[in-house]
């Protein structure tokens, strides 16, 4: 048997006008405070108070001098003060390569250690430079991790 | 003479369904890409690029966020100071971790250097942290762009 429906064809109507103007000044507000950011990324250095110790001390196997010219760019790089690498990074990260044998240490507190000594009017990128090219190498998306211990020397005031 | 009219007084009705999906869709886009937290952040900072950085995978432990600008001033969330004159900020920072049962060991120090800033300013920095105990410090850089 079949029910006729009684109700009639009319449809429900919504009234969607606010709905649609309070929707729109969400999205204005999220447009206008939408900011893209570069993806930032930290290098852990750590350093306890006695950490860091005159340039000389026989307990750091890695010494990595930083010199600056007059603008502050990297004029030249001086490992364990014999090897000069000028200023090509390449060189500097074969080095440590070799140095390490190309394999990431066992823990964040093991490993060789590197203490960078830099003039005091190094451009700060200069120094992020070196810290890039001692720490590992990008292998594709991987990062492959080869000293996790960097520190600084005492600044070199002018 | 009276004119009638002719035309159909029913209101012309238009679709909005599909309108609605869509500014649904970039409102949830929106929302879940928006960043409140500015502590971090600086405009007047310009960060060195590095082709390892990464962010970390946890969030750091107690972390303060030291902003060095090229003309040696370190703005420290809504404070404007100096190497010199950092040390009572610092100092506060300090109260507030023993409030909390922590120390300056505990604490991250996050330096968010501009490039061009003088790399010894940066040493000044952790040399003068470092002498109020705080050991563990970030450099914070961006990610390069290889494109």
């Amino acid at each position: 048997m079949k029910f006729e429906s009684k109700r009639g064809a009319e449809k429900a109507e919504l009234q969607l006008t606010s709905m649609i103007d309070v929707i729109f000044l969400l999205l204005i507000f999220f447009v206008m405070t939408f900011k893209i950011a570069a993806q930032e990324g930290d290098f852990s250095v750590k350093m306890p108070i006695g950490g860091a110790g005159p340039s000389d001390s026989p307990n750091i196997p890695i010494k990595l001098r930083l010199r600056a010219n007059e603008a502050g760019e990297l004029a030249d790089m001086i490992v364990n003060d014999s090897l000069s690498f000028g200023n090509d990074w390449t060189k500097l990260r074969a080095f440590i390569l070799e140095r390490t044998g190309g394999n990431a240490p066992p823990s964040p507190d093991e490993g060789p250690e590197v203490e960078i000594d830099l003039d005091y009017n190094l451009r700060y990128e200069n120094v992020i430079r070196a810290v890039t090219a001692v720490t590992g190498q990008r292998q594709g998306d991987e990062v492959k991790r080869l000293v996790e211990r960097i520190k600084f020397a005492p600044p070199r005031k002018p | 003479m009276r004119i009638r009219k002719t035309f159909d007084t029913k209101m012309a009705e238009g679709d909005l369904t599909a309108m609605i999906d869509m500014v649904f869709q970039l409102i949830i886009f929106f929302m879940v890409l928006i960043n409140f937290s500015q502590d971090d952040q600086n405009d007047k900072i310009k960060l060195p690029s590095s082709e390892l950085a990464k962010p970390p995978d946890a969030p750091l432990t107690f972390p303060i966020v030291l902003h060095v600008a090229p003309n040696a001033v370190i703005y420290m969330g809504t404070n404007v100071t100096s190497v010199e004159t950092i040390a009572p900020l610092l100092r506060t920072e300090i109260q507030l971790l023993a409030s909390r049962n922590q120390t300056p060991k505990d604490a991250n120090i996050i330096i968010r250097g501009d490039q061009s800033t003088p790399g010894g300013i940066v040493q000044d920095l952790i040399k003068k942290c470092q002498e109020l105990g705080f050991e563990k410090f970030a450099l914070r850089v961006r990610e390069e762009q290889n494109f």
